[in-house]
């Protein structure tokens, strides 16, 4: 056999060698006659530039572009080929003085290497640009003038969701998933900046520019046949509408806390307030450094979006859900009362109620109106205790965490921003723990008028207001409804419905209802708009915090959730006004100009000069004002709010 | 010590161990040119233990230990674990698919203990052994049909499977059997069928307008039978054939070609191929080969001297310490650096091709060859990847690519091929 294929080894040495040859002539080709290659190479001949994509912009529901792109130079230094300049007519344009130059050179080379560049005079102001342009042959070719693309934001609102770009960091750049980018790029850091960084880049590109002896470009290469055309990044249609986002900022100047008002069709956010705010312009250009010390620092912590980082306990604005979960269980009806006489003493301490008139418990619609803290211990023991469950312990707790859990509680809601809060939601193990296994559901009855263990971002308190206004289903709150030209399935987990009960028609009704004449005629006739079914619910949290080594009560935070109109809702809005007071004094105003704003177009004459009055009213506490100027006072806040946030479970 | 010694080392290939070693010493530097930056202070980058280049020397450790373990095991242990292996290979390529983790689009890596793992390149091995047993088997008549079809399917079903696992580069190594059933008596028309079915698919992607092709064959077969027509007179079924080519090559060409770049290959390797062929302008695409071809083309006749290239440092060229290894070679040593660089793979190649040949057993033999092509495939396919003769498909240039799990495939591959070599006396079963 080995002799019969003798010729088949040379069959199989003349196919290794034929191949070979073909790479051989290639080679040949590539390396010793074709030049354009050897020239592309040649950095003193052909330079090689880097075209860098313009960003996606980002508009609005109505199409209004609410960050877009500026140019602004750097002034970029390749050490190695510094000509003999004049360094002190340099220093003078950008006025700085040769120590700094020296500086700066010294710390380019340490940075990147003597023949790769380095950004030497990052953003130029436009005065400083002009001067440098004009004499800039002088310079080269050691400094280059660079464009650079910044971020603008037209309506100077948003900072807290839009995010910022900034260099890429660099832990960041060591990961493989980064691979693709070089130091010294810029990418998203927060905020939709960072969610959606890789459908708002782009791809960069390549372009090859004939150079002269004096260092000149003069026009492209091979006619760009080797170049690589940038790809510009795709633009995000968000359903925020701009007009709704600055009302709300106005309207929580001078206050701590949040807006969120969501589009309960779609899970849309129509805005997102986190007070108090700033100009997202202060994160661009060429102050960008000092100015984002100042906001770290700042006591007030603007940086901060409470809307999705802050939590707080949600109070009388959960009892809808404490009935919701009680009907969906089926454990009561809405026709079911309790004879509350001004508290619940179904436990071993009474649960005070604000009113004790016989019959305001009568019906579950009754009982909403008037916020009756007996009526809603008792429904949420109801709930938990039921026998089908085995008893709190067994089944009742967990089956109550699982509503919870649906309802979006306990974990990020996932919402397209990054950095959301999980919120709280205690479950069996952790009563367990935190008694020893002997508790009950007096234990946490409070969980049941929205005190206690459980803390909800204001936008998972909005997102509750959808699935009540829905009828019992949701949608993933979400910024971005469309990216123009991408096909990905990116944005397919908004589309979903999440349905999480499935209640009759009339079941919801009296939920409904109830929250209705908490608008017509209970605690939240503050928010009562002409002309404008609304459902809402007010609350007041009790909060407290470590002063001086000793656990004080702090003044409540004010809360108010709503949606309207209720035949067809078209908007779901949670307010929270941190230590400010009852839920009707200012939560609930809030919110109704929002509501009136989005719904109308415009506020009513004869309501503007409340607006005016909400809009100069200042909540934050002066003591903290004036801290918030302090940098070095601002540390030792800090620690006492973690010590507060620690503290937070065992209280009530 | 000598007398210990000799006993020890009788028998080796000392060309193929010093070719082995050669190649293995200039990836080494290949890696560390690519690493390296202008300005780095040298001993840094030779101490430093997180470069890819140093880990490359701890891979080659590791290699020499697995080549002294099968140096000393017997020859017989992988004719009769053969098989065992094989299975063995097959059922980890299965694990993958389940518990892999997706590195770079491809789900073909494990992890153990921190180390990813590519159990694609492993399989090679248990494929070669697996294919070489087969076919030394006593009753297996390679003329037949059967066991020809049983031999492509050892070599094709763990190509499949790494299909499945998007790996598709790593698959088409698989193919490279068949240059190994070639030598075993294959028929020499299947490796022209074969050819002219890579014209087909190329025809098939270049030509846009299907019905030109359509009359092409048309045209063709009317020509072949006019001019065979008295062959045809005197047998019928020749005509039967001839028609029942063209009508398999006019349905492949409008109904497989399109189907396979939409439902079996990547979007990114439709792509490549169509850029290979000039056809898309998709930047993306089109740059890695672009700047390869650059950094090499740059390096003229003589290079630019080792660690002098300056395209594949800065990061230009990407992948350029494992796919695109080949530019620091173009870039730095030029073309008669290539040349040498290539003449050296060519020697190895015939030297094994010699190996294999003087083998008394079949198994060494197919084993040998089988080694050979595996090595040829890699070769041409990264090298002509680099320089733009062929679609960028991620495979390694054997011991020169930075990567553990190549470097180790390729040592076990040689080193099993050395020791069966020493015992060539012996006949293998």
């Amino acid at each position: 056999m080995s002799v019969y294929n003798q010729p088949r080894r040379r069959v199989i040495q003349m196919i290794f060698l034929g191949m070979i040859l073909i790479i051989g002539t290639r080679l040949f080709w590539l390396q010793v006659i074709e030049k354009k290659y050897a020239k592309l190479a040649d950095a003193n001949a052909v330079l090689r530039k880097v075209v860098y994509p313009s960003r996606g912009i980002i508009l609005d529901r109505k199409g209004r572009s609410i960050l877009s792109n500026d140019a602004l130079y750097d002034l970029v230094v390749t050490p190695a080929n510094i000509k003999k300049i004049d360094t002190a007519y340099l220093c003078e344009i950008l006025q700085i003085n040769h120590e700094e130059y020296l500086k700066r050179l010294t710390g380019a080379i340490v940075k990147n290497g003597r023949v790769r560049p380095s950004v030497f005079a990052p953003l130029l102001q436009p005065a400083v640009f002009g001067r440098l342009q004009e004499s800039m042959f002088l310079f080269q070719p050691g400094f280059e003038l660079v464009q650079r693309q910044i971020r603008s934001y037209p309506y100077a609102a948003a900072a807290n969701f839009l995010g910022y770009i900034a260099e890429i960091p660099p832990d960041l750049l060591k990961k493989p998933e980064y691979a693709d980018y070089n130091q010294g790029d810029y990418m998203g850091l927060t905020g939709l900046e960072r969610t959606y960084q890789k459908e708002l880049m782009g791809q960069r590109g390549i372009q090859y520019l004939v150079k002269d002896n004096l260092n000149r470009t003069q026009g492209s290469y091979e006619k760009g046949e080797f170049d690589t055309a940038a790809i510009a990044g795709k633009n995000l249609r968000l359903s925020l509408d701009i007009d709704l986002q600055m009302f709300g900022e106005k309207l929580m100047k001078g206050k701590i806390g949040s807006v969120v008002a969501l589009d309960p069709k779609t899970g849309g956010i129509l805005a997102m307030v986190s007070g108090p705010s700033f100009d997202p312009n202060l994160l661009t250009g060429p102050f960008r450094n000092a100015n984002f010390s100042r906001l770290f620092t700042d006591t007030t912590k603007p940086l901060l979006n409470r809307a999705i980082q802050a939590t707080y306990p949600p109070g009388s604005t959960f009892k809808p859900m404490t009935a919701m979960v009680a009907l969906d269980e089926g454990v009561i009806t809405p026709s079911f009362g309790y004879p509350c006489t001004g508290a619940y003493y179904g436990c071993n301490r009474p649960i005070k109620c604000e009113h004790h008139d016989a019959g305001h418990a009568a019906n579950l619609r009754l009982a909403l109106a008037h916020s009756c803290n007996a009526y809603f211990s008792h429904v949420y023991r109801l709930s938990v205790d039921a026998q089908k469950f085995g008893g709190i312990k067994v089944g009742g707790m967990h089956k109550w965490w699982d509503y919870m859990s649906s309802f979006g509680l306990g974990h990020r809601i996932g919402v397209d921003i990054p950095s959301e809060s999980r919120g709280t939601l205690p479950d069996t193990s952790y009563f367990n723990k935190r008694y020893n296994g002997s508790w009950n559901s007096c234990t946490n009855v409070f969980l049941g008028i929205g005190q206690g263990e459980l803390t909800l971002t204001p936008l998972q308190m909005a997102n509750e207001m959808c699935i009540i206004s829905n009828r019992g289903y949701f949608f993933i709150p979400h910024f971005v409804d469309k990216i123009d030209g991408d096909n990905s399935d990116v944005l397919n987990k908004f589309k979903e419905k999440h349905v999480v009960a499935r209640l009759a028609d009339t079941t919801f009704g009296a939920v409904i209802r109830g929250m209705q004449d908490v608008i017509e005629a209970g605690t939240g006739v503050a928010a009562r708009i002409d002309g404008i079914t609304m459902g809402g619910k007010t609350g007041t949290a009790e909060n407290y915090a470590i002063v001086n080594g000793e656990r004080t009560k702090l003044k409540n935070h004010s809360i108010f959730v709503a949606f309207a109109p209720v035949e067809n809702p078209k908007i779901c809005i949670a307010v929270v006004v941190e230590n400010a007071g009852f839920g009707a004094t200012y939560a609930a105003p809030i919110a109704s100009f929002m509501i009136e704003k989005y719904l109308n177009d415009t506020i009513a004459a004869k309501r503007q000069p409340l607006v005016d009055k909400m809009i100069n009213t200042v909540t934050i506490s002066p003591a903290m004002l004036q801290k918030s100027k302090l940098d070095s006072l601002n540390r030792i806040q800090v620690s006492t709010a973690a010590a507060d946030a620690k503290a937070r479970p065992k209280t009530l | 010590m000598n007398r210990q010694n000799a006993k020890l080392t009788s028998g080796i290939d000392w060309s193929i161990v010093g070719l082995y070693m050669a190649l293995v010493i200039i990836g080494i530097l290949c890696i560390f040119a690519a690493e390296h930056r202008e300005g780095d202070p040298l001993w840094y980058n030779i101490i430093h233990v997180n470069k890819s280049f140093s880990k490359q020397i701890m891979w080659f450790g590791i290699s020499m230990v697995l080549a002294t373990g099968i140096w000393l095991t017997d020859s017989k242990f992988f004719t009769a674990t053969a098989n065992l292996f094989y299975a063995f290979g097959i059922l980890l390529l299965l694990v993958v698919i389940g518990i892999g983790r997706d590195v770079n689009g491809s789900h073909s890596w494990l992890v153990i203990g921190g180390f990813q793992f590519q159990p694609a390149e492993f399989t090679k091995i248990c494929t070669n052994l697996a294919l070489a047993k087969y076919l030394s088997l006593l009753e297996t008549d390679f003329k037949k049909l059967r066991p020809r079809l049983i031999a492509a399917a050892i070599a094709l079903v763990p190509a499949v499977i790494i299909i499945a696992q998007k790996e598709t580069g790593l698959a088409l190594v698989y193919f490279s059997f068949f240059l190994v059933m070639y030598r075993e008596g294959l028929p020499g028309v299947l490796l022209v069928i074969a050819f002219s079915a890579v014209v087909l698919v190329l025809s098939a992607l270049l030509v846009e307008n299907k019905q030109i092709l359509f009359v092409v064959f048309t045209v063709i077969t009317l020509l072949v039978v006019y001019f065979m027509r008295r062959q045809i007179r005197r047998k019928r079924s020749l005509l039967v054939l001839i028609v029942a080519i063209w009508a398999f090559c006019s349905a492949f060409v409008v109904v497989v070609v399109p189907y396979a770049f939409t439902k079996v290959l990547k979007d990114y390797q439709v792509k490549r191929i169509y850029v290979m062929l000039g056809k898309d302008d998709d930047p993306k695409a089109t740059y890695n080969t672009r700047q390869s071809m650059i950094a090499i083309g740059s390096g003229g006749l003589l290079g630019k001297g080792y660690l002098k290239g300056t395209q594949t440092r800065y990061d230009f060229v990407p992948e350029q310490s494992t796919d695109f290894i080949f530019c620091t070679i173009g870039e730095d040593f030029g073309f008669l650096g290539c040349i040498i660089f290539l003449g050296i793979y060519v020697a190895l190649l015939l030297r094994i091709i010699t190996v294999a040949e003087r083998q008394r057993s079949t198994f060494s033999r197919v084993y040998a060859y089988g080694v050979a092509s595996i090595i040829f495939f890699h070769l041409f396919i990264n090298v002509a990847m680099t320089i733009g003769l062929a679609p960028v498909i991620g495979i390694p240039l054997p011991l020169v690519s930075y990567g553990g799990s190549s470097m180790m495939t390729f040592t076990i591959l040689i080193f099993i091929m050395l020791r069966l070599d020493a015992d060539r006396q012996m006949v293998l079963r």
